[in-house]
């Protein structure tokens, strides 16, 4: 009886959590996933035409949009991923070897993480933008010529190249990501061992051995799990374009020429073409369960942390 | 650009100061350590020149650790430094050139004339209601949930915590989808519970509390049952006031989520009941860059409470992170 009661009492603690749940994440995740899938889907009437792979053929199709913003986003996957972790990594390291101000550096090296990515992205369009911007007055004064980066009327052209715009956001995005690589990089260096380190000093090893032979290897769980989560953050990546460029996501209204794979969901989303957001939303969901299943098997491997 | 030279060498005197302070205290007990072993001339001679190649060593070393990060800390402050600088400056100032560093006049009536012209205080009261609400609903569903978890037996429990904690690697863009479907069909957009409900349960924050509860050993809470406490007195007496760091670390990270929450509000609600990043990106956006110190007004206002926030919760807002995954 006793055991019975606890049975019952347990699913009430549970039940306001078990019904929010329900409805907000397990039922959005089933009936996405088969709205995805639904041909000619009308959501007022809830009513579809045919079962079928039609919207993935329209937005995976040869010349589609969603293909170019797939791209932008790989690029910056691609690119943003490895700069932060080895910025962080660098940063981690220089940290970690200091003794004076440690505890003020670290407050500023987190200082990005608890910012508005919306606010701090409007920032840096104010430093980049325009020919009087910050970043272009240094630019010329060091010889390297500024560059019009956001669009707009310029004495650099009037055309942000796409590869500026890419420069500005991919900037915007590892200042944005470093400080969670720095904790927990430096805490991971925290817990190696000091003997590892006496052992190198003894046979006289340099710095730069030291650390791609004992500090890096050491870190490999660390490096490993910021790398998997930060290719998953990185796939995800939207408000840093719309704090930079805003509702246009690029330099040019109209080009999109920043638009990410979640920019398109919503863009989707917005204009009710649900069916297609759906359709993107599953392909998001499919590269980012594969990383996930990546991360997993990686630290499955390496318990040793 | 008389005053960029005077605050490098501000730096680089600075960076002195620290590694002279560091070198110090080593490189004397050497010497003296040193003095002991002394037998032949030669030999101390030698080993002063090792010393002093392994000070210079050190030195190098430390000027290059110190280097990187003033640099690097620089530019992570400078966005900051920048916003502020922008902040007070007057319209003409933001289009000259060269840009002026330090601001020639300070115009603190930017930021009122920024908060009056992009109806901000609708927007902050609106933000906080949001803020306030979605906080006490997660608290009631974390609570009650990660104590079910942590303490009471019941069947299928771990089978369910598992099922949690998987939802939690599913990107929120396939819920968003359906969930705006599901606040257009229920006659909710534009209303303050659309921005509120859907985000009272919070598969991370539930995860984080059961495993601060799961550290309280049980012997208390058999001692309670012996004394006849119910489960409920227990949890409110005993568990909460233990786990009340992360009680805290909690409260901060989603009052902090919904002062920074855009897409959302962004896509269930118009003008009036936008939250306060919606009214900061939606205002201001003119292309002539005539209102930049207005629209930088605006972004401090919206940067300094996070920044304050985090100088006096430093260590919950840290205690939190460094157990999630990825942001958000």
């Amino acid at each position: 009886m006793e055991v019975k009661r606890n049975q019952l009492s347990a699913w009430l603690y549970l039940l306001p959590t078990i019904i929010l749940m329900a409805i907000f994440t397990v039922y959005p995740l089933i009936r996405s996933f088969f709205m995805a899938f639904a041909e000619n889907y009308n959501y007022m009437t809830d009513t579809w035409s045919s079962i079928g792979i039609n919207n993935f053929r329209i937005i995976l199709g040869e010349g589609s949009e969603f293909l170019q913003y797939l791209k932008t986003t790989c690029l910056i996957v691609i690119i943003s991923v490895p700069i932060s972790v080895v910025l962080s990594l660098l940063i981690a390291v220089g940290l970690n070897s200091i003794k004076k101000l440690t505890k003020l550096y670290q407050t500023i090296f987190f200082m990005p993480y608890v910012t508005n990515s919306i606010a701090i992205g409007m920032v840096f369009s104010v430093m980049f933008a325009g020919d009087k911007s910050i970043v272009n007055y240094v630019l010329e004064l060091l010889g390297i010529g500024g560059q019009n980066w956001l669009g707009g009327v310029s004495t650099y052209g009037n055309h942000a190249s796409y590869v500026s715009q890419m420069t500005v956001l991919l900037i915007y995005i590892v200042w944005h990501s470093l400080p969670f690589k720095i904790l927990v990089l430096l805490s991971g260096l925290q817990g190696i061992d000091k003997q590892y380190y006496q052992a190198a000093q003894i046979d006289s090893a340099s710095k730069f051995t030291v650390l791609t032979k004992i500090t890096v290897p050491l870190l490999s769980p660390q490096i490993a799990f910021l790398t998997t989560t930060s290719f998953i953050g990185a796939f995800k990546e939207y408000s840093s374009v719309i704090g930079l460029f805003g509702a246009k996501e690029g330099a040019t209204g109209g080009h999109y020429d920043m638009r990410t794979i979640v920019g398109y969901i919503y863009a989707s989303l917005t204009d009710l073409n649900v069916g297609e957001a759906c359709a993107g939303a599953v392909v998001l969901f499919v590269i980012i369960m594969v990383f996930t299943l990546l991360k997993n098997f990686i630290s499955r491997k390496q318990i040793h942390y | 650009m008389p005053l960029l030279i005077i605050f490098s060498l501000i730096i680089a005197l600075f960076v002195i100061v620290i590694i002279y302070k560091t070198i110090e205290k080593p490189s004397r007990r050497d010497g003296r350590l040193n003095h002991n072993l002394v037998i032949d001339e030669t030999i101390e001679l030698e080993y002063q020149k090792q010393i002093r190649r392994e000070i210079i060593a050190k030195v190098v070393r430390y000027v290059i650790a110190y280097s990187l990060l003033t640099v690097a800390a620089f530019l992570v402050v400078f966005p900051f430094y920048w916003m502020f600088a922008t902040s007070v400056k007057s319209a003409e100032e933001v289009m000259k050139m060269p840009p002026t560093i330090f601001p020639h006049e300070i115009h603190i009536e930017n930021f009122k004339v920024a908060m009056q012209s992009a109806n901000f205080g609708r927007f902050l009261i609106n933000t906080l209601i949001v803020g306030v609400f979605s906080t006490l609903g997660t608290l009631v569903t974390t609570v009650t949930s990660a104590f079910a978890f942590a303490r009471l037996n019941f069947r299928g429990r771990d089978l369910l915590f598992s099922m949690f904690i998987a939802t939690m690697m599913i990107p929120g863009e396939m819920m968003v989808i359906t969930n705006f479907i599901t606040i257009m069909e229920w006659g909710m957009y534009n209303t303050y519970a659309a921005m509120i409900i859907p985000f009272w349960v919070s598969t991370y924050y539930i995860y984080l509390l059961r495993n601060t509860f799961k550290q309280i050993p049980n012997e208390l809470y058999y001692a309670a049952k012996v004394d006849g406490t119910s489960d409920f007195k227990y949890l409110l007496k005993v568990m909460l006031p233990i786990a009340s760091p992360t009680i805290i670390t909690i409260t901060i990270l989603k009052l902090m989520g919904a002062w920074n929450s855009y897409v959302w509000p962004n896509l269930i609600t118009d003008e009036d009941m936008r939250l306060i990043t919606n009214g900061l990106r939606g205002s201001f956006s003119s292309e002539d860059g005539a209102t930049v110190h207005l629209q930088m007004a605006a972004t401090t206002v919206v940067t300094v409470p996070l920044l304050l926030v985090f100088i006096f919760f430093r260590k919950y807002i840290m205690r939190g992170v460094s157990r999630s995954g990825i942001k958000g």
